[in-house]
């Protein structure tokens, strides 16, 4: 496929490695931000061609996984009404509740379906006046664009029986809580070639001069993961900070501009609460008060939620990239993608279950 | 999560008041909101995430990358220069 083919070709990735092997010199601890990067990465095999001085932390964006525990459990109380229809992207079908997950709420009779697009979320609220359709809206700011768009077509079309469980995540100010925590190693950020695609490249210059910290925009063919990884390393070895874009074809320095517009009127940024991190402050989105009818958590009152995580679950220090998977006493015992203890190991993007569907069961003990 | 696929524009129409195209990824077919991506045209190439495009390819830039990786080694190579780092193309920014 145009696009993608010639991003994936295996000679230049020797290439690209070996120009990484020639300029680096001692060790480096560098993170992909992005979920998508972490599955490519481990996929692709990528991680086998670096020079051993390279680690890559693996970072916490991927929304499946830092969808905090509370929120799983009230959208499964609300996706329990009968009343109710409640559609979600596919991934957060088992993620597991405090107690079960969507999945469980399916098979007791639960209606809920599983979405391709937030419009198709709206379709089914236009065809089903009587039921209340819920659409479960996670993501970062490359999925915002979408779910925001559900809303406003909802508002156009003047439908009262659709509404949205809103939690948004933002890539940096996660990056920021990184950077500010006092056990942090790293070093370098490929930033998310997605999230930058609509929200450009203007935010980082602030964070790389804080932190004096290089961040590389990065796509997610192993061509790009790797020219990203390249571009970092020369910078570093250089004692140069800056932001670089390795991902021009669809990224520019303003971003998507008619994309942020409609941001900026349906959400409002909020602080919100990362699973296995905590609260992050000003790092989400809800829905601004233009648009607070469509809101779901204040339309069905489902009492008070409280959120138990299992004791054996590791996935916090993974997401902050203290810890290996294969570090986790669980990673591949009582914790696999058939039966998952966090969200880590359910959604593909996670660190937990690329490293166990790519047979990465010994390698973070040499890394 | 944030996965997004390149796909060829093929026609574009209005449905309840939005802008939508049905785009070609590899002989799939799948119709998406153009919404965000006004400008975008027929025979363009879209960047598409869950059903949105939120951008349209630069078809001159994924060529000046492919240029340059294809490029990337090679003068190393021809000076001689072995994994010591001695020589480095310069990047296209």
């Amino acid at each position: 496929m145009k696009y993608l083919s010639e991003f994936r070709d295996g000679e230049i990735a020797q290439r690209i490695a070996a120009e990484i092997r020639r300029t680096i010199t001692r060790p480096w601890a560098i993170m992909e931000v992005c979920g998508g990067q972490t599955h490519s990465i481990i996929r692709n095999g990528i991680d086998q061609i670096l020079p051993p001085e390279l680690e890559l932390v693996h970072g916490p964006g991927c929304p499946v996984c830092v969808t905090p525990l509370e929120v799983i459990d009230r959208a499964l109380a609300i996706a329990a009404r009968p009343e109710v229809i409640f559609c979600s992207f596919g991934d957060m079908l088992r993620v597991p509740g405090s107690t079960h997950d969507l999945f469980r709420i399916k098979s007791e009779g639960g209606d809920v379906r599983v979405v391709y697009s937030p419009l198709d979320a709206v379709k089914i609220a236009r065809e089903n006046p009587a039921r209340q359709v819920v659409f479960f809206g996670i993501g970062f700011e490359t999925t915002a664009p979408a779910n925001a768009m559900s809303v406003v077509q909802a508002r156009r079309e003047g439908l009262t029986n659709f509404s949205v469980l809103v939690s948004h995540v933002l890539v940096p100010p996660a990056i920021e809580a990184i950077m500010s925590s006092p056990g942090n190693r790293v070093q370098a950020f490929l930033a998310a070639g997605h999230v930058c695609s609509v929200m450009g490249t203007w935010q980082y210059p602030p964070l790389a001069a804080r932190h004096r910290v290089p961040i590389v925009v990065t796509g997610f063919e192993p061509l790009d993961v790797l020219e990203g990884i390249r571009r970092v390393v020369h910078q570093l070895e250089e004692g140069r900070a800056e932001v670089e874009n390795a991902y021009a074809r669809v990224v520019s320095v303003e971003g998507n501009k008619p994309a942020q517009a409609v941001l900026e009127d349906v959400f409002e940024v909020t602080d919100r609460a990362w699973r296995g991190i905590g609260v992050i402050p000003a790092s989400g989105w809800r829905l601004s008060e233009r648009y607070r009818d469509f809101d779901a958590e204040a339309r069905f009152d489902v009492g008070s939620i409280t959120a138990v995580e299992s004791p054996l679950c590791h996935s916090g220090e993974i997401l902050q990239g203290a810890l290996k998977p294969s570090q986790c006493p669980a990673f591949g015992k009582q914790c696999t993608p058939r039966t998952p203890l966090g969200a880590t190991m359910v959604s593909s993007e996670g660190a937990c279950a690329a490293y166990y569907n790519y047979g990465r069961f010994l390698a973070a003990e040499s890394a | 999560m944030c996965l997004a696929v390149p796909g060829r524009i093929e026609e574009i129409y209005e449905s309840m008041g939005t802008r939508m195209a049905r785009l070609d990824f590899g002989g799939i077919k799948k119709d998406v909101c153009l919404a965000y991506v006004p400008e975008a045209k027929i025979g363009e190439y879209a960047l598409v995430h869950v059903g949105f495009a939120i951008n349209v390819i630069d078809e001159a830039s994924a060529q000046e990358t492919l240029r340059h990786f294809r490029e990337l080694g090679l003068l190393e190579e021809e000076l001689g220069a072995g994994e010591d780092g001695a020589a480095h193309p310069e990047v296209p920014s």
